[in-house]
């Protein structure tokens, strides 16, 4: 089995280039195993990043024949040919499969992605019915491997989009029956839900079910709604 | 130091998923193209132009035109009656209705439309 | 983004909603209708006389011809920026596609009323 690599070399290389491996056609091994065994014994300067190799962890995500994939879920039985190997599209590339994840960290931060609660802490815990708990799971779920951002042509196009992770993260918490915050203002802008045409391929990305589609054209509804009717609920 | 590609004028063609999403998308030319045909017969009906107006939408290009329109519009109630239940999350007492119930409706909303307009028109 | 264009994103959205909606549960029968039997002669034309003279019609075809307009001017702004890369024009294109959609609007409106 051949795995043609993109390559890049900062400072060296002035855009990426493909350098073919032959790797061990084994039934049980993932494209990350591959890459692993091509860093192991044949060429130790391939960069890469990975960890649990367990779906959970979220850094191995590169694009495997040009579809968004976690490297460590995708496996060589599922192809024939060469298999290409190219970092995540949508970001800038630092070295050979790493990318810059900045841009997608600040836009994490930017929908206060945590429990934001005002007045006083309640003295026991705060229990929630399995309804209340359903409402947000789905979108608990995600492990921010920015595989939406990478299928998403919006994001690719416009990188000021607040992108499907994020959106998706801020449903959560806007969901949450213990969140008292207000994501409106960031949610509710060209850079935020409005930015989506409904492409709908973060929700074929995601390797854990998020349906980040859903929620922003769920939260669409929700600002729309809440910018016509008068009396809506506005806490900020 | 890192490298980022230009922009891929391409783009939608890379993948199936963006092809059709793109004609989707492009539905809305036959959307509006609609409206604009039903804005001329009814200037031609105020006009009293209407035998007029059935002539020319008889001509080969407009009826050739309207087909695909017809085309483009079903392609377009289609994907907007299946992904509309994405927008709308209904729960009833803590029961979220699911997505192809709300679809049925829509289908079933579209059907009791359009034998509405055939009883009106025809 | 200015407060403005802020403010008018949630509107042009549900026009663009509430206009595939109609568009697609009204489009489809009318121009199959319209457009293609009766030119075509499978259907002889319709007499549109007692129709257009109730009130109620006029001004539901008025709301059809508004919402399909400004469903399609919504699509064509955001096609033409992702496809054509031009996004940086956004508010000339924007202006275009509703200031149409609007034209579209009113002179329905002036010829049925």
């Amino acid at each position: 089995m051949i795995l043609r690599v993109s390559r890049y070399r900062p400072g060296v290389d002035a855009e990426p280039v493909f350098q073919d491996y032959e790797v061990p056609d084994r039934d049980d091994w993932a494209i990350l195993d591959a890459l692993n065994h091509i860093k192991d014994t044949v060429d130790g300067t391939l960069s890469f990043r990975w960890s649990c190799r367990m779906g959970i962890c979220g850094s191995c995500g590169m694009t495997v024949n040009g579809e968004p994939k976690l490297t460590c879920g995708t496996f060589l039985t599922d192809f024939t040919g060469p298999v290409t190997v190219e970092p995540l599209r949508g970001f800038a590339v630092i070295r050979d499969l790493v990318v810059d994840i900045d841009p997608f960290l600040a836009n994490l931060s930017k929908v206060t992605p945590w429990l934001v609660r005002e007045g006083e802490e309640p003295a026991s815990e705060f229990a929630q019915t399995p309804e209340q708990l359903e409402a947000y799971k789905q979108y608990s779920m995600c492990i921010n491997c920015m595989l939406c951002y990478s299928a998403c042509p919006v994001y690719v196009l416009n990188p000021d989009f607040l992108g499907p992770a994020a959106i998706a993260l801020a449903q959560r918490y806007n969901l949450d029956s213990r969140d008292m915050g207000d994501r409106f203002d960031v949610l509710s802008s060209e850079e935020g839900v409005w930015g989506c045409t409904f492409v709908g391929e973060c929700t074929s990305a995601c390797p854990k079910h998020v349906d980040p589609a859903e929620a922003i054209q769920r939260y669409k509804l929700t600002a729309a709604l809440r910018s016509v009717l008068p009396f809506s609920r506005r806490r900020s | 130091m890192s490298y980022s590609p230009p922009r891929d004028r391409l783009w939608f063609l890379r993948r199936r998923a963006y092809l059709v999403f793109v004609l989707r998308e492009l539905t809305s030319l036959f959307v509006a193209w609609s409206a604009v045909y039903l804005i001329l017969l009814l200037d031609a009906f105020a006009d009293g132009a209407l035998p007029a107006f059935w002539d020319w939408a008889g001509t080969p290009w407009v009826l050739a035109l309207n087909v695909v329109a017809l085309a483009a519009v079903t392609f377009h109630a289609v994907t907007f009656l299946n992904l509309a239940p994405k927008a709308t999350v209904i729960r009833l007492d803590g029961w979220r209705v699911p997505d192809f119930m709300i679809v049925g409706g829509n289908f079933s909303a579209w059907l009791a439309v359009s034998a509405l307009i055939l009883w009106v028109l025809w | 983004m200015s407060p403005l264009r802020r403010r008018a994103e949630p509107y042009l959205w549900l026009l663009f909603g509430g206009g595939g909606v109609v568009s697609a549960l009204t489009l489809p029968a009318l121009v199959l209708i319209l457009g293609v039997l009766v030119p075509a002669g499978v259907l002889s034309r319709p007499d549109l006389t007692a129709l257009l003279s109730n009130a109620v019609v006029r001004l539901a075809l008025v709301g059809l011809v508004m919402l399909a307009l400004f469903h399609a001017a919504h699509r064509i702004r955001f096609t033409a920026e992702e496809l054509l890369g031009v996004a940086r024009w956004d508010r000339f294109i924007a202006l275009t596609c509703y200031g149409l959609a609007l034209t579209g609007t009113v002179v329905t409106a002036s010829i049925l009323f």
